[in-house]
């Protein structure tokens, strides 16, 4: 017997998905069988995030959705089936596959669609939109038959697309009706400056630019015929002239439409049945649609609280945006365009460093009315905050937005805001909650985001999250410890500064100087790295060797048993049959196991402390080096064969592999480092799973930082595309020394990147402008490392001394007993326990 | 009272790091810190994972205490007692230990 009622929603995009997200944390969700019905192919995914499709991102990673979440809740959902029609005197809804379901409410949350305009020719191959997962699929296989696209629109989404055409190698135009970029959020000046910016980037705008009928080109696919008697040559045309809200079925079932469309709603979200709940994009509130994601979230928790019977309204939302443009930070905060009455305006342009900034403020100048930036958008969550929080002005507003020297900061520290300012937007977070959930015992970033789900949505709260979190810390007396272990007050950084600027030599010119005690692994490790990536000394050299690691300290890894694996050298994963042979020689004469790396190297385990060197000399005389594979130092540049052999190569990715390789083979890093060089898109060598990856283009290299496999696995970042070698090169010296001076102790540059503030646009500012005007000096440390470089192993076989550490004991020659192996299939492997004792029975009974 | 047991030379330690002795028959890891004037001698045994390694650990202090670090999965010993400081239901053999004439020894209970 099933006392429940029936909840159906139609559309799980991102809005219908966060309603069942809310419902189900709601008393409402025991008391509703909940049915959903999505018409595209693949539950809720991220489209603010679509772009990143393009630039990695797959599917599963767009995914709204946690795994197990519809049968967890016991949520029936139909996917790739579309509502057709709703019955509002039966209650039923019934679907395009037949799916027949009687509700006792109804949520519609059908999104909108993008507006095509009905230009003659509008239907033709090749013309498409910019909205689902399919279309960019859609997209991407038109881009592989064309030169030069076109996007219809120069608004927010439209220049999100003319992104997506040039990373795709397409020439790219962009058309627009209007006379400026971005005719809804910026003025005049903005716009201008956004698109002297633009096409400085490649791409060309056109504006005042009316279509009137697309037909046969006669380079390309199609020509544009414009009203001004202009025409436009290209191979695809992508429309994004605005979103229309999905309206249909509401209209077809009588429910009130606004006359430009769009599902009229109240405060709870109802529409004009008192049934039927429409949030989103196809909702019209108060005669306004709302395309953000942010007011839909809205929508969507003030229709699950009025289901649950909780009081909740909907009154609104806040439009101001802020986002990056083809690497262009544009925002734009409330009234943009000076609209309301009496409103004075300060606008300030810079020419040569093309920022634009505007504020709008009130005839009293006191409050702040609104804001552009262009160019250079820092300020964003300040002057939002002083926006919706109605916070008093500064005497002089236009010091907001005037450059600041050095010593100045008219940022709005966290205390300044009131506890009901809103925080994160996407998630309804304020500043009191964000308090709540720090007093409650978060205190790192991640608990943070876990507790609350602030800066979980678009990430534009970050900064500010994180500026709140260390506030609040500091008030309540909790220490933000960041110091390296209890022998240094310091962090790593610090101590790198401390041992660059003194000229520091050793760790114990250090201690005396900087710290208390002995020290312990931690301090003496990253101290231990720190001289070795700043000095490049042989890391053995007596004072440095209590600083090593054990692996370190025997220039190999140490396994389970005590023995050790040998990994030598082989660059980009090349190697000769000789070479091969060699190592199987070697192999087979020590008795060693044999396994092929995820570097694409060859390992040797099983090797005891006192095989070690004479392994070594034959590796060497053989014509290896060290590898590196104990240290936390670059490991491999793994590469693709690559345009010498592959027939799809575009470029030789084991030549640059071998040549980075060896560029960069013993530097010593906060933590691994690994590369790799693919040989076109293809992506053979998985760069973007690694801490540096580049990929061959038909224009030049693209690179990609701060990726890594392993445990928690990130897709590596665009960094700059289509690099020539020589800079390519110069930008990796940079990151990597910039890496190495300020990383944390043991951080991967995944996590590093991520705790940057400003993260990856503050890197790019760093490496590719210079914002920092370290760029030379980077590159000359660099210098020196390459330089110094030696293989440790050569080095350690000529000092008979340094060879007296490689024996198992001082006092006698024997070796450890308690190694001991056993056969698996045809090679060695340590026995285990059980295995131990019954040979030690054995040799007891002989 | 055992008698002291001579191991070795004091040019075959290493400052502020390990080497292993092979004493009556036993593995002994034997440290030497020359910021305590002391050397340390402790089990070479490794009780979490089972290998003889202890003696190519790391040394330092933890809250004063002189202490070793495992290689294999850190765990770290008192040198003076061999008690594991996160687990104090675990310690390793510590034997007493001194440097004469050059020469370093240890006393090993029968
Ligand atoms: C490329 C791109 C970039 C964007 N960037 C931003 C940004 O930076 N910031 C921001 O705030 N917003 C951004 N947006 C807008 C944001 O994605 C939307 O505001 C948000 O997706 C709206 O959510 P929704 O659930 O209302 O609509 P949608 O996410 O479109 O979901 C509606 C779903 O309902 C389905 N559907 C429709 N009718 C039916 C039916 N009859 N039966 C079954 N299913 C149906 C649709 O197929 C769709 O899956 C961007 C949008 C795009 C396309
Ligand atoms: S990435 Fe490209 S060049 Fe390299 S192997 Fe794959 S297809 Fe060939
Ligand atoms: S994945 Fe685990 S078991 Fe495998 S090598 Fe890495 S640490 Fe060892």
């Amino acid at each position: 017997m099933n006392t429940k009622q029936t909840l159906v929603v139609i559309g799980n995009g991102m809005v219908g998905q966060h309603f069942l997200t809310k419902l189900v944390e709601t008393a409402a969700k025991d008391q509703f069988h909940i049915v959903t019905f999505c018409e595209e192919p693949r539950a809720a995914y991220d489209r603010v995030h679509l772009s990143e499709y393009f630039t990695g991102k797959t599917a599963e990673d767009l995914s709204l959705v946690s795994p197990g979440f519809f049968a967890e809740h016991g949520i029936e959902i139909h996917l790739g089936d579309r509502a057709a029609s709703i019955d509002r005197q039966q209650k039923r809804v019934t679907s395009a596959n037949g799916v027949v379901i009687a509700y006792d409410k109804l949520v519609l949350a059908t999104g909108s669609y993008p507006f095509v305009p009905p230009v003659p020719g509008h239907d033709r191959a090749q013309c498409l939109v910019y909205r689902t997962i399919e279309d960019l699929e859609a997209i991407k296989a038109a881009a592989e038959k064309s030169k030069i696209g076109t996007v219809v629109g120069g608004g927010l989404l439209g220049l999100e697309a003319a992104k997506a055409l040039t990373d795709l190698g397409l020439e790219t135009h962009v058309v627009e009706f209007a006379p400026r970029l971005m005719a809804v959020q910026l003025d005049d000046g903005g716009g201008a400056m956004l698109r002297q910016k633009i096409q400085a980037l490649g791409v060309k705008v056109h504006l005042n630019k009316n279509t009137s009928l697309i037909d046969d080109g006669e380079q390309c696919l199609h020509k544009m015929n414009f009203a001004d008697g202009e025409v436009l040559e290209t191979d695809l045309i992508l429309f994004s002239a605005g979103i229309r809200p999905r309206d249909d079925i509401a209209r077809a079932c009588g429910l009130e439409v606004g006359p430009r469309g769009g599902i009229v709603i109240d405060n709870q979200c109802k529409t004009s049945d008192p049934d039927i709940y429409a949030i989103g994009e196809c909702a019209l509130w108060n005669g306004q649609i709302f395309g953000l994601v942010a007011p839909g979230y809205t929508m969507a928790r003030t229709a699950a609280a009025d289901l649950a019977g909780a009081e909740a309204g909907f009154t609104g939302a806040d439009m101001s945006t802020k986002l990056k443009l083809m690497g262009v930070d544009v925002a734009s905060i409330g009234d943009a365009h000076a609209r309301t009455q009496g409103a004075l305006v300060y606008t300030y342009q810079n020419g040569s460093s093309e920022i634009y900034k505007r504020l709008v403020v009130s005839q009293d100048k006191k409050q702040l009315l609104g804001a552009v930036l262009v160019g250079e958008a820092s300020g964003y969550s300040t002057l939002l905050q002083y926006c919706l929080n109605g916070i008093e002005l500064p005497e002089n507003p236009d010091s907001l937005i005037l450059p600041q020297r050095h010593d100045e900061s008219v940022g709005l520290g966290p205390d300044a805001l009131p506890a009901s300012a809103q925080i994160c937007s996407c998630h309804d977070v304020s500043k009191g909650q964000v308090c709540g959930a720090i007093e409650a015992g978060c205190t790192t970033m991640g608990q943070l985001k876990a507790e609350t789900k602030a800066a979980t949505g678009c990430g534009g709260c970050a900064a500010l999250l994180k500026s709140v979190l260390d506030c609040e810390l500091i008030k309540q007396g909790v220490e933000v410890s960041t110091d390296i272990c209890e022998h240094f007050p310091h962090t790593r950084q610090d101590l790198y500064n401390l041992i660059m600027v003194e000229q520091i030599k050793t760790f114990d010119e250090l201690l005396d100087k900087h710290g208390r005690g002995l020290g312990c692994e931690v301090c003496k490790q990253a101290v231990g790295s720190i001289l070795a990536s700043y000095w490049n000394d042989y890391i053995l050299e007596k004072p440095h060797i209590g600083l090593q690691d054990t692996n370190d300290t025997y220039l190999a890894n140490m396994q389970k048993d005590g023995t050790y694996s040998v990994v030598p050298r082989v660059t980009g994963g090349e190697i000769t049959p000789d070479g091969l042979i060699a190592l199987g020689q070697v192999a087979k004469k020590y008795g060693l196991y044999t396994k092929i790396t995820g570097g694409q190297r060859v390992d040797l385990f099983g090797a005891r402390v006192e095989q070690l060197p004479l392994i070594w000399q034959e590796l060497i005389a053989a014509g290896f080096e060290s590898g590196h594979a104990y240290g936390k130092s670059l490991r491999t540049v793994k590469s693709c064969v690559g345009s010498t052999w592959c027939r799809f190569g575009v470029d030789d990715s084991v030549g640059l592999a071998i040549e980075l390789e060896n560029r960069y083979k013993g530097l010593r890093a906060p933590h691994k480092i690994k590369f790799a060089v693919s040989g076109c898109t293809r992506e053979c060598a998985e760069a973007q799973g690694k801490d540096i990856g580049v990929i061959a283009t038909e224009n030049g290299w693209n690179l990609y930082v701060c990726g890594n496999g392993g445990m928690k696995p990130r897709h590596a970042d665009l960094f700059a595309t289509n690099l020539d070698k020589e800079t390519l090169v110069k930008y990796i010296d940079r990151v990597l020394i910039f890496y190495v001076r300020t990383a944390a102790r043991l951080q991967r540059t995944s996590v590093w990147m991520e705790n940057m503030e400003g993260g990856l646009d503050y890197l790019k500012a760093v490496i590719l402008e210079d914002r920092l005007g370290l760029a030379e000096e980077l590159e000359q440390q660099m210098q020196h490392v390459i330089a110094t470089y030696q293989c440790e192993w050569k080095t350690t076989l000529q000092d008979a001394q340094k060879l007296k550490r490689f024996r198992h004991f001082v006092n006698s020659d024997q070796a450890d007993d308690n190694v001991v192996f056993v056969e698996e299939r045809g090679q060695v492997r340590p026995a285990n326990a059980e295995e131990r004792r019954h040979f030690k029975l054995i040799e007891e009974a002989a | 009272m055992s008698a002291w047991i001579d191991v070795c030379h004091i040019d075959d330690l290493q400052p502020d790091s390990g080497v292993c002795a092979l004493v009556a028959g036993r593995q002994v890891a034997i440290f030497y810190l020359p910021r305590l004037h002391a050397v340390y001698a402790v089990g070479n045994f490794d009780p979490f994972s089972e290998a003889n390694v202890l003696s190519r650990g790391m040394v330092g202090d933890l809250g004063g205490q002189p202490m070793l670090a495992s290689p294999m999965y850190k765990q770290h010993f008192n040198l003076q007692t061999g008690i594991c400081f996160e687990d104090a239901t675990v310690s390793v053999p510590a034997y007493p230990a001194r440097i004469e004439n050059d020469r370093v020894a240890i006393q090993m209970p029968e």
